[in-house]
């Protein structure tokens, strides 16, 4: 059995060339304070490179962030990358700023959640541990 | 269960990413499937395999050196491994693992396979798992495979015994060099990198070094291998210094001499783990002595009667 004590993985990651990167460094901060282990991969980074690192770090969700309006082609690029690579169970999630009508078509390709400036942190972390323990759930040999 | 098992064996005998991840992870993990992991590895690949690790003090650039031997041994048509340990907080358990950040341009290389490890709680700058995600990785046909550790003082050295051979890399600004004399770094390392030597104080702190090492006897110990990671200037040299010692310690047993008490000494390491659990119940249970020593004594005497003659 899995010693169900074993901390979470997951990776926060910035697609495009987006160069804010206080929020996902704050979220990165706020989920190692969590508990879990969070791979940082840095900003500019494309989605196919996210996709790699977080299927070699074996991670259970990738949170993206982005501020510059380019979420609508990046945030399914990474799910694209991922099933491309056949991978359906690692959740995606994403942050940043959002207009409200963007988050509905997010959704249906294939984020799981996505947060805008002023959610309470707490909310954002129980997302994260529940994205990890649903993947868990489903992952043991 | 079985079935996926035997499909994430299969994946890791045709060297498949995802199943090379999830067989870390569960090893990682103590999942009760990882003895049968480990024990399906080739072997073969395990012991022609080049394990290096790099240490040092924070920030002095072990990943970017590390990304640029990667480079370097891409060049050369190596696939090539990467075990990177930073350390858990002690209070949360969590980590900020950020090695990749500076490794990222080999990530759609399938050929540059890399884990970032958080230490768990376990001291000497490894996590417990090191070992055998350095073993996962060779048995993938990886080799080298680059541990990275930071590691300042002796008590963070856990890193020379797994490693074939161990780069100590300082860097200028950052009061290194009298650190690792204090600590015996410089005896203990295998080679010596000063990296940044494009920042100001490099040629001191090389001096300074070079007049510590005066009088060693072997000549890769009195040398100090000079770099700027982020330009890839005396990378060259460094990775032919690196094959040159590898060589060296092959031919004369040394190479055979460490795999086996790094082999000695994680086994010792597990059988005190799965002995731990036991004693904590049997502590539990009954009150041996009140000094630990003569405690511990009584305590193994009770539960493995056949080792405690002494
Ligand atoms: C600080 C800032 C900067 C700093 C960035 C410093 C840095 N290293 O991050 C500097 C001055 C460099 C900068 C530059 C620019 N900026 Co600016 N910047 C801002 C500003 C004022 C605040 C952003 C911030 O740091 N917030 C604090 C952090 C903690 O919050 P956050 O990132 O939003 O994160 C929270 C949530 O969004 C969420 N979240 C975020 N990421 C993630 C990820 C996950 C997984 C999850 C779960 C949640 C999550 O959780 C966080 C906590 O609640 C915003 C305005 C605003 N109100 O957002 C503009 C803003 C983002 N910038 C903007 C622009 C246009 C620019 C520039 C292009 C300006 C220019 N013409 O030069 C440049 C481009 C820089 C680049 N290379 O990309 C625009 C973007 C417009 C758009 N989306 O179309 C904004 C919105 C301002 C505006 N209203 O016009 N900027
Ligand atoms: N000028 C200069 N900067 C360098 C050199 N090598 C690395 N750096 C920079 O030094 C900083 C730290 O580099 P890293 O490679 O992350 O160092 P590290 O030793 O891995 O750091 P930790 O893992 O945090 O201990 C980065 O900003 C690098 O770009 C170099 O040769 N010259
Ligand atoms: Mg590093």
């Amino acid at each position: 059995m899995h010693k169900h004590n074993s901390p979470f993985r997951v990776l926060i990651g910035k697609p495009g060339l987006d160069g804010h990167d206080r929020g996902a460094k704050f979220i990165a901060r706020a989920l190692r304070d969590d508990g879990f282990e969070v791979i940082y991969t840095g900003i500019r980074r494309t989605p196919e490179e996210i996709a790699a690192a977080a299927i070699q770090e074996d991670v259970s969700a990738i949170g993206l962030s982005s501020l510059s309006g380019a979420h609508l082609r990046l945030f399914p690029a990474v799910v694209e990358a991922l099933r491309a690579a056949g991978v359906t169970d690692i959740a995606v999630l994403g942050g940043g700023v959002i207009p409200e009508e963007d988050i509905r078509q997010l959704k249906e390709a294939g984020i799981d959640e996505v947060f805008t400036p002023g959610t309470p942190l707490e909310v954002i972390l129980e997302a994260f541990r529940s994205a990890c323990r649903q993947q868990r759930k489903t992952h043991q040999p | 269960m079985r079935n996926d098992l035997n499909a994430l064996l299969a994946g890791l005998h045709n060297h498949e990413a995802r199943s090379i991840a999830r067989a870390i992870s569960l090893v990682e993990n103590d999942h009760e499937a990882a003895e049968v992991i480990l024990a399906s590895l080739d072997q073969h690949h395990i012991t022609s395999s080049q394990v290096l690790g790099i240490t040092g003090s924070p920030g002095v650039g072990k990943s970017t050196l590390t990304s640029t031997l990667v480079r370097h041994f891409r060049g050369q048509g190596k696939r090539v491994g990467i075990v990177a340990v930073d350390p858990s907080s002690s209070i949360t358990g969590g980590a900020l693992l950020g090695d990749r950040v500076r490794m990222m341009g080999h990530a759609l290389d399938p050929d540059v396979v890399v884990r970032s490890m958080a230490t768990r709680g376990r001291l000497g700058g490894l996590c417990a798992a090191a070992g055998a995600a350095v073993r996962i990785m060779a048995a993938s046909g990886c080799s080298p495979v680059i541990i990275e550790t930071v590691g300042v003082g002796q008590s963070e050295m856990d890193i020379i015994r797994l490693a074939d051979l161990t780069l100590m890399v300082l860097a200028p600004g950052m009061g290194d060099e009298i650190q690792a004399m204090k600590a015996g770094i410089l005896e203990v390392a295998d080679l010596l990198v000063v990296n940044k030597t494009d920042c100001l104080g490099a040629e001191t702190l090389t001096m300074d070094l070079e007049a510590a090492l005066r009088g060693k006897k072997n000549p890769w110990q009195s040398r100090v291998y000079k770099t700027v990671a982020t330009t890839g200037q005396g990378i060259d040299e460094l990775a032919i210094a690196i094959d040159e010692l590898d060589a060296i310690y092959r031919s004369s047993g040394e190479h055979d001499r460490r795999r086996h008490s790094s082999l000695e000494l994680e086994t010792v390491d597990w059988a005190v783990e799965l002995l731990k659990p036991r004693l904590l119940k049997e502590l539990q249970e009954k009150i041996y002595a009140a000094e630990p020593r003569q405690a511990a004594r009584k305590l193994l005497a009770r539960l493995c009667p056949s080792i405690t003659d002494t």
